[in-house]
C-alpha cells in the first residue's frame, strides 16, 4: 500500500460510497426490512445524489472549530452576566418555550435520523442520514449549554426533558415528532427532512434566532449561527429525498402528496407556538407572524410548488386554509396561553398599550375587531387584582393535541369543531387536516396520550390541579406559572436594573 | 384505512375508552361567540348524571367569569349536540338523551355578542 495522499474525490468515495458491500449470503429483505412496508418503490438505488460531499474526517474537523467558537462565546457571555443584557425579562420566556418545546426535537431528530440512516438500503442515503443524525445531537447538546447559563437567573429552564414527555401543551411538538419517528423511514424523511427542514424550516428556526438577535440574547445568536451550516446541509437532504423518490417511480407520487399534505399540516400547526412567540413574547418585535408567513411559507412554498410540478406534486389543499388563519392565528395561541397561564411553566402576560397599538397596526383587519376588546378586558380585571385563569380543563383536537381554539374562518368568532366516528368512539378535530389525518389512519391517532383525558383518568397524579401540575408536571407553583407580573423572575430583574415594580410604584406613592 | 405498518392488520390500542375513565365519561362543552374562554372544555361526568348537574353546576363553574354570563335567558339559549339541534330534558340523565362519550355540547345566546360585541 502506497502512502501517497488521496485525493478528495478518491477519498469521498472510499469513505462513502465504499463503505457498502454486496450481501453474499444473506437475503437483502432481511438487511432492510422496513424499505418496502410503505408502498415506495426504489428501483436504483445508485441514482441517489448525495447532497453534501462530506465525509467523516473533514466533518469532525469542520463541527470541532465551530464547537470551539461557540463555547468561547458561551464563557465571556456567563462572565459579562450576559443575562442582565437581554431586553427585558420577558424575553426569557420565549427560550424557556424553545428549551422545553424545541431542543427535545432535535434529541427525537437525533434518534430518528440515525434510525432511517440504519434502514436504507442505499449507502449514499444512509451515510447522509447518519450525518444529520450527529448534526441534530450536537444540537440539543449546544442548545441546554446556551439555556444554561440562564437557568441560573431564570425559573422554568429546570426541568425541561422532563416537561416535554408531560405537560399538555408540549405534547403538541412531541406528539409531532413521535408521529413521524413512528411512521416508516421514507414517510420520516418526507415529515422531518423534507417538510420541515426544507419548507418549515425559516418560520421556526429564523424567527427565534432573529428574535434572540433583536433582544440582547448573544448565547442564542450564536448558536443559531453555530447550527447555520448544518441546517444548510439538511435542507439538500431533505429536497433530495423529495426527488429521488418522484423520480424513482410514478407509484411513489400519490404517496409522497399524501405525506406532504399531511406534514405540512402538522407542521403548520406546531408553529402555532411561533407565531405567538413572534407577536407576544419578544419585547423587541423581528417582524410579525402574519408578515413572516407570507416571505417564508406563501412566497417560498408557491415556488417550491412549481418547480415540483413537473413531478405531478401538487400544493396541499391545505395551505389555502393555513393562509386564511394568518391573522388569527397568533392571537388565539395567545389567548390559550393567557387562559391556562397558571398551567404553563413559563410566564404569560397582557401586551402593554403600546404592544397592542403594533398588533392593531400589524393586523388591521383583524386586531381590534376580534381581540382587543377581550385584552383589555382581561386587563381590566388583572387591575382589579383578579387575574384571569381559565377554571377549567380545554377540549384539544386529536391530531395535533392544540386546545380548540381555532375558528372557523368564513365565521371568526365560531370555533372550529371537526368530528368523526370511528369503531363506534367519537374523535373531535380542530380542522380539516386534523381531522383527515385521522380518517387515513385512525389505529394510529386512537392512541393519542391527550394531556386532559389523562389527567381525568388518573394517569396525571391527582386528585387535585396542583397535584398534577406541581407533582406531575415539575411546575414550581407561585415561581415557573402564572403571569409574569408579580413572578420572581420580574423580581430579580427589578433587583439587577434598580427598577421598582409597579405594584411597589403604587405602594410608595400612596 | 389501515395504518401502513410492518406487523399485518396493525390494531392500535384505545387509549380513551370509556371504561379507562373510573365510571365518568367524557363531555366537551363551548358557549359559541364567547372566546374570552379560548376553547370548548371538558368534563369527566356520570353518563348517568341528569342534564340539571350540567346546567346547574358544571357550566356556571366553567363560564360565569364572563359578564354576560348572569343575562343569559336559558330559555332561548340554542343547543347543539355533536352538530345536530338538540333540546335536552334537564331531569333525564345524559345517556337518557343520547348526550355519549366525547359528545360536544354548544350552547348559543342569540343577542348576547361577546365583549363589546367582539365574539370574545
Ligand atoms: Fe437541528
Ligand atoms: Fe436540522
Ligand atoms: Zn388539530
Amino acid at each position: 500500500m502506497s502512502n501517497k495522499k488521496l485525493n478528495m474525490k478518491d477519498k469521498y468515495r472510499l469513505l462513502t460510497r465504499d463503505l457498502e458491500w454486496e450481501f453474499s449470503y444473506r437475503d437483502r429483505k432481511e438487511i432492510f426490512p422496513q424499505e418496502d412496508f410503505e408502498g415506495i418503490k426504489i428501483t436504483d438505488w445508485s441514482k441517489w445524489e448525495d447532497p453534501f460531499r462530506l465525509t467523516m474526517d473533514s466533518y469532525w474537523k469542520y463541527q470541532a472549530e465551530k464547537e470551539k467558537k461557540l463555547y468561547a462565546i458561551f464563557d465571556a457571555f456567563s462572565q459579562n452576566n450576559g443575562q442582565q443584557n437581554v431586553t427585558d425579562a420577558r424575553y426569557v420566556n420565549a427560550i424557556k418555550l424553545f428549551l422545553t418545546g424545541v431542543s427535545p426535537l432535535e434529541y427525537q431528530a437525533y434518534s430518528g435520523f440515525a434510525h432511517v440512516g440504519r434502514q436504507f438500503g442505499g449507502v449514499g442515503a444512509r451515510v447522509a442520514c447518519q450525518m444529520q443524525s450527529l448534526d441534530e445531537l450536537r444540537h440539543v447538546q449546544t442548545q441546554i449549554h446556551a439555556m444554561s447559563h440562564y437557568n441560573k437567573h431564570f425559573d422554568g429552564f429546570q426541568d425541561f426533558a422532563h416537561m416535554h414527555d408531560r405537560v399538555w401543551y408540549l405534547s403538541v411538538p412531541k406528539s409531532f415528532f413521535d408521529d413521524a419517528r413512528s411512521a416508516g423511514p421514507f414517510e420520516f424523511m418526507v415529515a422531518i427532512g423534507f417538510s420541515f427542514e426544507y419548507v418549515l424550516t425559516n418560520l421556526l428556526f429564523v424567527p427565534f434566532m432573529s428574535g434572540a438577535a433583536y433582544n440582547g440574547d448573544m448565547a442564542t445568536v450564536t448558536f443559531g449561527f453555530s447550527a447555520q451550516s448544518d441546517e444548510a446541509r439538511h435542507m439538500t437532504l431533505g429536497l433530495e429525498i423529495i426527488k429521488f423518490l418522484l423520480e424513482q417511480h410514478e407509484d411513489n407520487v400519490p404517496i409522497v402528496q399524501r405525506w406532504i399534505n399531511k406534514w405540512l399540516w402538522r407542521g403548520y400547526r406546531v408553529l402555532t407556538l411561533v407565531a405567538m412567540m413572534m407577536d407576544y413574547m419578544l419585547p423587541n418585535k423581528v417582524m410579525s407572524w402574519q408578515e413572516s408567513f407570507e416571505v417564508y411559507f406563501e412566497e417560498a412554498a408557491s415556488s417550491l410548488f412549481k418547480d415540483l410540478a413537473r413531478y405531478g406534486i401538487e400544493m396541499p389543499p391545505y395551505a389555502a386554509d393555513a393562509i386564511a388563519e394568518k391573522e388569527h392565528l397568533s392571537h388565539q395561541a395567545w389567548s390559550i396561553f393567557y387562559n391556562y397561564g397558571h398551567a404553563a411553566a413559563f410566564h404569560t402576560w397582557m401586551p402593554t398599550a403600546q404592544e397592542m397599538d403594533w398588533l392593531s397596526e400589524k393586523y388591521p383587519n383583524t386586531f381590534d375587531k376580534y381581540y382587543r376588546p377581550r385584552f383589555e378586558k382581561w386587563r381590566e380585571m388583572e387591575e382589579a387584582g383578579e387575574r384571569y385563569y381559565n377554571p377549567t380543563l380545554p377540549m384539544l383536537c386529536q391530531t395535533c393535541q392544540i386546545p380548540m381554539g381555532f375558528t372557523d374562518m368564513e365565521n371568526p368568532t365560531m370555533t372550529s369543531y371537526r368530528q368523526s366516528v370511528y369503531d363506534g368512539e367519537r374523535y373531535n378535530f380542530c380542522s380539516n387536516g386534523c381531522k383527515d389525518i385521522f380518517d387515513h389512519e385512525p389505529e394510529k391517532y386512537v392512541q393519542s396520550w391527550m394531556p386532559v383525558h389523562q389527567i381525568f383518568q388518573g394517569n396525571c397524579g391527582g386528585p387535585e390541579m396542583e397535584d398534577v401540575l406541581g407533582d406531575y408536571y415539575r411546575i414550581n407553583l407561585g415561581v415557573d406559572n402564572l403571569d409574569f407580573k408579580g413572578s420572581p423572575d420580574e423580581a430579580r430583574w427589578n433587583g439587577w436594573h434598580n427598577l421598582q415594580s409597579a405594584e411597589d410604584k403604587l405602594k410608595k406613592a400612596s | 384505512m389501515a395504518v401502513a405498518a410492518i406487523t399485518e392488520n396493525y390494531v392500535g390500542e384505545r387509549l380513551d375508552r370509556v371504561e379507562n375513565f373510573h365510571g365518568n365519561q367524557v363531555l366537551y362543552v363551548g358557549w359559541d361567540h364567547h372566546l374570552m374562554f379560548c376553547a370548548p372544555v371538558a368534563f369527566a361526568v356520570p353518563p348517568d348524571a341528569p342534564f340539571s348537574k350540567v346546567l346547574e353546576e358544571l357550566i356556571p363553574g366553567a363560564f360565569s367569569l364572563h359578564p354576560e354570563f348572569g343575562e343569559i335567558d336559558w330559555n332561548q339559549v340554542e343547543w347543539h349536540l355533536n352538530a345536530e339541534s338538540f333540546t335536552p330534558d334537564t331531569n333525564a340523565t345524559l345517556a337518557e338523551q343520547g348526550i355519549d362519550h366525547k359528545s360536544i355540547l354548544r350552547f348559543a345566546t342569540p343577542g348576547l355578542d361577546g365583549l363589546k360585541g367582539s365574539g370574545s
